[in-house]
């Protein structure tokens, strides 16, 4: 989001509410043939195109497939999905701008968001959201953001990292959390949310040991270690291998040695 | 021991998968549901009681009951936006068990006509997501979603949809924008959604849990699930109770349990030698309660009747080594930066309202703001198109109302010490800052 220049002072620096150039012409719905679209991306938003019986709908899935692709939603990235679904790309812009999780500034490979609401807060996710941001100060390939209500209150104070959920996080966490981040493990195995039964002792819980063999994702054919995210993540060297798959419904669980690819 | 429906199988190992949920007697209440006429199934479902478990408490059978009758496209959207702060029930519901949302949606659809269904589920839930696009996949295989299901005339579409993390997006008409390919703004209501919403067209719109609750009315009736919980509140209900508890988490209760057993006997209560500042009943937006009424029995009416609002079932307990100004601060903020922008109050009060609680924290507020405060939260409620602006002035309403002497307190006691502890520089709005570097 970008704010207006300030003095020192407090006033605003004249100029900032000139308007925009109205001799120009807005921009238009960009030409098929002076915007290339990668081929992958261009079918993966098609195949979102054909879910919906209003085509527009696909908006925020063709948003976030170029996300993932780009790494941000940057003007080049907009254009290639208002290439494809035949939309302005200010009407592009304007969604985006509307949702926290696209980015419209250029951000790190990872993207790590601390949830700083009252739940976690009053367990100390604003001393954690500091000493993670700290952590990442300087580092290209972290994007540290703190965030609203993530919807894992059981497990504050948490984070959420490149979708993967893990909690309760301590202090001493965060340089474990960076150290699996840049060797491309999956984020403290230990402490992620799949891995927990239910706090209800009602709940049929105490009849299953815990352990690998009883984790009730892990048993959905993943092979024990977490896929890439498919929402939102980072762009993963196996991206490219799913481009002929139409979209993230029909796609087939990741093959097990993808993980030692990731690095 | 509570009854337990939603939550009975909730560990089992590879639930989420359609062999383990089937072996658990998955799907059969769809089968029953289909040997009936629709008619009787939407019966069933107002025999129940079933409150609506997203936050409004809105009777789900008359809900579906008002789509209108012929043969035009209607929609059904599972709420599975949950951001409500403090509330993860259905995150829990749809990693372990998105059969059962699945099966729920696909009988919903049957007794209302409806062709085309929808999840619209948070960003944020990518695991989530992902677990419910398999389930999707493995339950058109198997048949139960997709053209005359189980040999019936029932046909039926059933999409995911991610959403891009905006709080708005759970608010239902907000939400029919947002899976438009909107922005996502409320819309002006009446019209309401049941005759002209997602695409203008009729549309169903309810919460996961509600609609996950739909195939055990089923499977047990009606009228034997509305002896479960009170006579106005029927039914079991998952609690989320997190902040300063000691085994915070989701538990299936009856309604009507008196609350100190939630949050005391289930949940462990605030850690040792702490006690209970205050209390939310139904996640952030309902005004706070405190360790008096612990004794109030946890269901729709009595929170009512309290003058706070049981929501989405999320209990955040705040114990006594908090302040109520630091609590305040954190759900203005909360609001302000949720607000979508479109209605002058809302938007504006809630700048107004996280300003002033600043110059509290800072030293330069007096006894006076509090009445400007609480006239403000008067000034929001009901102005606006949605219920945002009223999320943030009923519970900071009630914590003034309620609160007042330990606010006069703090402003005193900020004011006498001229501290000028503005929080963390990262919190604040750029603009802000740098008035204050300036100052």
């Amino acid at each position: 989001m970008s704010t207006v220049p300030r003095f020192g002072h407090g006033s605003r620096v004249p100029g900032w509410d000139d308007a925009v150039d109205l001799e120009k012409d807005p921009i238009e719905v960009p030409d098929p043939a002076t915007t290339p679209v990668p081929d992958d991306l261009r079918a993966e938003i098609k195949s979102h195109l054909a879910k919906y019986p209003d085509p527009r709908s696909a908006a925020l899935p063709a948003l976030a497939a170029a996300q993932r692709r780009h790494g941000w939603c940057s003007p080049e990235a907009i254009a290639q999905v208002a290439t494809v679904m035949r939309l302005t790309p200010a009407y592009l812009s304007a969604v985006a701008t509307f949702y926290d999780m696209f980015h419209t500034e250029p951000v790190g490979l990872h993207k790590v968001y601390v949830c700083t609401n009252i739940s976690c807060s009053l367990n100390g996710a604003d001393a954690l959201y500091e000493r993670l941001a700290d952590a990442a100060h300087g580092d290209e390939d972290l994007h540290v953001q703190h965030f609203e209500c993530l919807g894992a209150c059981d497990i504050a104070p948490m984070a959420s990292v490149d979708g993967v959920y893990v909690g309760p996080m301590e202090l001493d966490d965060v340089p474990k959390l960076l150290d699996d981040l840049a060797a491309g493990r999956p984020p403290l195995p230990e402490k992620q949310l799949r891995r927990r039964f239910s706090a209800d002792p009602g709940a049929n819980s105490r009849q299953f040991e815990p352990g690998p063999q009883n984790q009730p994702i892990i048993a959905a054919g993943t092979g024990g270690t977490p896929k890439p995210p498919i929402a939102f993540g980072a762009p993963m060297p196996g991206d490219e291998d799913r481009s002929d798959q139409p979209a993230p419904v029909e796609q087939a669980p990741d093959p097990p040695e993808d993980d030692e690819e990731r690095a | 021991m509570t009854e337990h429906l939603l939550f009975k199988d909730i560990d089992e190992p590879g639930l989420s998968t359609l062999d383990v949920y089937r072996r658990r007697g998955g799907y059969e209440s769809l089968r029953k549901a289909l040997a009936m006429e629709p008619a009787a199934v939407l019966e069933q479902l107002s025999a129940s009681g079933l409150r609506g478990r997203g936050g409004a408490g809105f009777a789900m059978g008359k809900k579906a009951s008002f789509l209108p009758k012929g043969s035009m496209d209607k929609y059904l959207c599972c709420n599975a936006d949950e951001s409500e702060p403090g509330t993860f029930k259905d995150r829990e519901l749809m990693q372990k068990s998105p059969h059962m949302l699945i099966e729920g949606m696909i009988i919903a659809a049957y007794a209302a006509g409806i062709n085309r269904a929808f999840v619209y589920i948070r960003g944020e839930y990518a695991e989530q997501a992902d677990v419910l696009d398999q389930a999707v996949a493995e339950a058109e295989a198997a048949g139960y979603i997709g053209e005359n299901i189980l040999g019936s005339d029932l046909s039926l579409s059933l999409v995911i949809h991610r959403g891009a993390g905006a709080y708005i997006c759970g608010e239902e008409t907000a939400l029919l924008d947002s899976l438009e390919g909107k922005r996502g703004n409320p819309r002006l209501k009446p019209p309401f959604p049941a005759n002209q919403g997602l695409y203008q067209g009729p549309t169903l719109i309810n919460n996961v849990e509600t609609l996950a609750t739909v195939p055990h009315i089923i499977a047990m009736g009606g009228e034997a699930y509305a002896e479960l919980g009170t006579e106005t509140s029927t039914g079991t209900k998952l609690v989320s109770v997190s902040g300063n508890v000691q085994r915070p988490g989701n538990y299936e209760i009856e309604l009507g349990t008196p609350s100190r057993e939630i949050i005391y006997g289930l949940a462990g209560g605030p850690p040792e030698g702490r006690e209970v500042l205050l209390w939310f009943p139904g996640g952030s937006s309902s005004p706070v309660l405190t360790k008096d009424d612990l004794d109030l029995p946890y269901d729709f009416d009595t929170m009512a009747k309290a003058g706070t609002m049981l929501g989405s079932g999320a209990i955040i307990v705040v114990d006594d080594s908090n302040t109520v100004v630091d609590v305040a601060l954190k759900v203005a903020k909360f609001y302000r930066h949720e607000s979508c922008g479109k209605c002058s109050p809302c938007r504006e009060g809630t700048n107004w309202t996280v300003k002033m609680i600043e110059r509290m924290r800072s030293g330069e507020a007096t006894p006076m703001d509090l009445d400007i405060m609480a006239s403000v939260q008067t000034n929001i409620i009901g102005h606006c198109l949605c219920v945002l602006g009223d999320a943030m002035a009923m519970p900071i309403g009630s914590m003034v109302e309620k609160f007042r002497p330990e606010f006069e307190a703090y402003i005193e006691e900020r004011r006498r010490s001229g501290e000028r502890d503005l929080g963390s520089s990262d919190l604040v709005d750029p603009p802000l800052q740098v008035l204050q570097g300036a100052r």
